[in-house]
């Protein structure tokens, strides 16, 4: 006997690779383990107000993309009347709405959804680039001067001097209120840090909380060191981004720019939301081409299809199982599959119910089909086109008596039905209604067992996200296939020989 | 009842129906799993299979080889041949029968004892017109019995007239003997009796009775119907034990000559006890079913093993092997 030694190798390959796939998805895709898991997305919605006095308006609003921990979903706007186009900028991205003539006063809504994903991967975030240095004038040029030394001398980093230069604007009061006459303190702060050659800028968060109406943008001064960078608090001088933290604006451009109005202000609102999984994915992936090989990525009609499809392994392979290491006999090899994702469109009930019905009155009329002494081809289209006019006539009767279910009927499929009837009926003739019961009924236990399998919202969820599983129940059914021990039915069957023995 | 007394009543239930795995190969118990992946597809060769599975390749593969098979008296192929059916029928004086050449099981067997004005007299004793058998002949042409349902071909047979030694032991239907033999050495053996459950037919899941034969000499060890053993037939109520096959010799030096003529390592052979003739083939089968062990009272594998084991089964002549099988494989030591 050639060695099984290759054999194993492939399917312990088989079984590794799927795990290692399977795992790989659910480490770097944060695919869970279960259906149903909840994700949260953060609904924020920003209003723009300002005063129209007829001339053509221009408004600007910066808005987010996705960021560490945010992953930009779905965006929309709601501005009748305007005209609207999302533009791409080294400042960064905007909305921009125009219009010819505008009167009063005027609203504008903005609205993103930011799934809160710890494995984001963000837009790639442009450094700051290096602005000429102002020249200011005295005697501001020579007090901003000495706080930077200040801060300088107790600083050993970009992120400590950062530290220090917040701390020096709060300690000395004075000097502070100063050069607040000419600029906001932010401003100063990120102009004497990019003078001490440390790249920073201003930017603008969000704080999110549930539920919050009319809350305005933060300021926070973000300073890098090499590819990092953190974010400080410019009132306290504390470093780093607190969860809820949302960058809104980080390209160091405006929030919100308004040309031909007056009095524009913006606002936010902002709601969170459990979304399942699967549909803050969908969306993540959308328009994500970079991802690795994921059903996310096709049309949704197409990944419908493909939850079925991948399905049908599941389903061969409890009728595997069934069949070797049970002994259950079914007719046709994988009918009992296809009966079974009928089941799945039909639901059991009415799928055992109109299969039973479409059988049963169709092993009738073969009977007579039988006495006509029919060559093969022309008795099973005859059968077809039986099975057809029964579906047609259970599908009217079900519907005149008000039982929409009834209609469900079509799902099964039409072939199958008809090559299980012509089977039953040669088994029938050939070797009794004990056989096609036998028959019958296995294959009817094995479909509903199939069903079963293939109906768990666990077993489509691990199918359809984690395509590795493929593998393992390929390995699985490899394994299954040089299984050589007794089956469980063979168990009864010899169990005379065993009596026999002690007699 | 309590719970736990529930609990052990349908433990005691399940020991009661079925085998212990570990039982059932310390017997040696072939199950189907390893007859198709150890056996079968080890030692048959697949393109094989269409000379077992087809009457007419098999009758004439016997006839090169030598091996006794009964008379051919013709083949209906077609369809329009159909009404060539009573010409061909006047080359025998007596009895035949007819049968589907992709058959299995017996099905779509017609047996005519006797031909006379009265017109074809069946083996129940109904009579048939020359209608009747066109209208089987066009039925087996259409694959009515064929595995698939395939076209398939009608052959006409000479009957075979069964020896007088089993009367008694089969109800109506020809007894034969299915002989297991694996790279030419008989390793099992058994008689397939009808009874009037099945229906005159030798197929054992539809209640004809199954009696194991010994190799050595040809006796009945066991007799079983329905995989459950008896001792007296069903209808006749003869002992079974009493059972002896003669010409035992001849009929396990013509199953062992399969083997020569078929290249099928695992095979299984049925043979007839032919009156005047003496042992005839009745047909091949390269899937042979698992029910002989039950018959037998006793597992395939220790002597499959066995046979594995010889190294120097290429020099020994068929009379070699049969004296070989005859003398290990037998009760009597």
């Amino acid at each position: 006997m050639a060695s099984r030694t290759p054999f194993y190798i492939l399917v312990s390959l088989l079984f590794l690779a799927g795990t290692a796939l399977t795992l790989h998805r659910h480490i770097a895709f944060d695919i869970p383990w279960f259906p149903g898991e909840q994700r949260q997305t953060w609904s924020i919605e920003a209003k723009i107000d300002f005063e129209a006095s007829g001339d053509p308006v221009t408004a600007r609003l910066a808005i987010p993309s996705t960021q560490p921990g945010y992953t930009q979903l779905n965006q929309q706007t709601a501005s009748p009347g305007y005209g609207l186009s999302f533009l791409e900028r080294e400042t960064g991205t905007y909305a921009e709405w125009s219009k010819r003539e505008a009167n009063g006063n005027q609203s504008l809504y903005y609205k993103v959804d930011m799934l809160v994903d710890p494995f984001a991967i963000p837009d790639e975030q442009n450094m700051v680039q290096n602005v000429k240095p102002n020249v200011e004038k005295e005697p501001y040029a020579t007090a901003a001067k000495m706080i930077l030394e200040r801060a300088t001398e107790r600083s050993s980093s970009n992120y400590t001097l950062a530290r220090e230069l917040i701390h020096e604007f709060n300690n000395q009061e004075q000097t502070a209120e100063l050069l607040a006459q000419v600029k906001p303190k932010t401003v100063w702060i990120a102009q004497l840090l990019q003078e001490a050659g440390v790249p920073a800028r201003r930017i603008h968060a969000l704080e999110l909380e549930d539920g919050r109406r009319r809350q305005s943008l933060i300021e926070y001064i973000q300073v890098f060191d090499g590819e990092e960078f953190d974010v400080f608090n410019p009132e306290t001088g504390d470093q780093g981004q607190a969860d809820n933290l949302l960058l809104w604006q980080y390209h160091s451009g405006p929030v919100l720019e308004v040309i031909g109005a007056t009095n524009a202000q913006v606002s936010f609102s902002m709601i969170s939301q459990e979304q399942p999984f699967n549909i803050a994915l969908n969306q993540k992936f959308a328009d994500n081409e970079w991802l690795n090989f994921s059903l996310y990525t096709l049309p949704l009609e197409e990944q419908a299809i493909f939850k079925g499809i991948l399905l049908i392994p599941v389903g061969v392979l409890i009728v595997v199982l069934m069949r070797i290491l049970v002994g259950i006999k079914t007719s046709g090899t994988f009918m009992p599959v296809l009966i079974a994702m009928a089941f799945i469109q039909t639901s059991l009930m009415t799928g055992l119910i109109g299969f039973l019905l479409i059988v049963g009155v169709g092993l009738m009329i073969r009977s007579y089909l039988s006495y006509l002494n029919l060559l093969l081809v022309a008795r099973i289209s005859a059968v077809i086109i039986m099975v057809i006019g029964m579906i047609a006539i259970f599908s009217i009767m079900a519907y005149k008596f008000g039982l929409t279910e009834g209609m469900k009927i079509t799902f099964f499929p039409m072939i199958i039905l008809a090559w299980t009837i012509e089977r039953m009926s040669i088994l029938w003739e050939e070797e009794g209604a004990k056989e096609v019961m036998i028959q019958g009924g296995g294959s009817l236990l094995v479909a509903i067992l199939a069903y079963l399998a293939m109906n768990l919202d666990w077993v489509r969820h691990l199918t359809f996200n984690f395509m590795g599983i493929q593998l393992i129940l390929m390995a699985i059914t490899l394994v299954a296939g040089s299984y050589t021990g007794y089956r469980l039915l063979e168990l009864k069957r010899f169990k005379p020989l065993t009596k026999l023995d002690k007699s | 009842m309590s719970e736990a007394a529930v609990k052990m009543n349908w433990f005691q239930t399940l020991r009661e129906r079925y085998a212990h795995p570990s039982a059932l190969s310390k017997i040696g118990v072939l199950g189907m799993n390893r007859r198709n992946v150890s056996y079968i597809s080890r030692y048959n060769p697949r393109h094989l299979f269409p000379l077992v599975d087809d009457k007419l390749q098999t009758k004439e593969l016997a006839l090169e080889a030598g091996v006794k098979v009964p008379d051919l008296i013709g083949v209906i192929s077609e369809q329009h041949a159909v009404k060539d059916l009573s010409y061909i029928l006047q080359r025998c004086s007596s009895g035949f029968c007819i049968k589907p050449a992709h058959g299995s099981g017996g099905k779509g067997i017609m047996v005519i004892t006797r031909q006379s004005e009265e017109g074809y007299r069946k083996s129940n004793g109904q009579f048939a017109n020359i209608g009747d058998l066109e209208r089987h002949v066009s039925n087996i042409l259409a694959g009515l019995f064929s595995l698939g349902g395939r076209a398939d071909v009608a052959i006409i047979e000479d009957l075979i007239h069964f020896d007088d030694c089993f009367s008694g032991f089969s109800y109506e239907g020809v007894p034969d003997t299915r002989v297991i033999v694996f790279r030419g050495f008989p390793v099992m053996a058994m008689m397939r009796l009808s009874t009037a459950a099945s229906n005159g037919k030798a197929n054992l899941h539809q209640g004809a009775v199954g009696v194991g034969l010994d190799i050595g000499d040809g006796h009945a060890l066991r007799a079983v119907q329905f995989d459950k053993p008896i001792l007296l037939h069903p209808d006749t109520g003869l002992n079974m034990m009493t059972l002896n096959v003669p010409h035992w010799e001849e009929v396990l030096t013509l199953a062992v000559s399969c083997y020569e003529m078929s290249g099928l390592g695992y095979l299984g052979t049925d043979i007839v006890l032919d009156r005047f003739k003496g042992p005839m083939l009745l047909e091949l089968n390269a899937r042979p079913g698992l029910t002989i062990q039950i018959a037998n009272g006793k597992g395939l594998l220790p002597r499959l093993r066995q046979i594995e084991k010889l190294s120097h089964k290429k020099r020994m002549s068929v009379a070699d092997r049969v004296a070989y099988a005859r003398e290990h494989f037998t009760d009597h030591q």
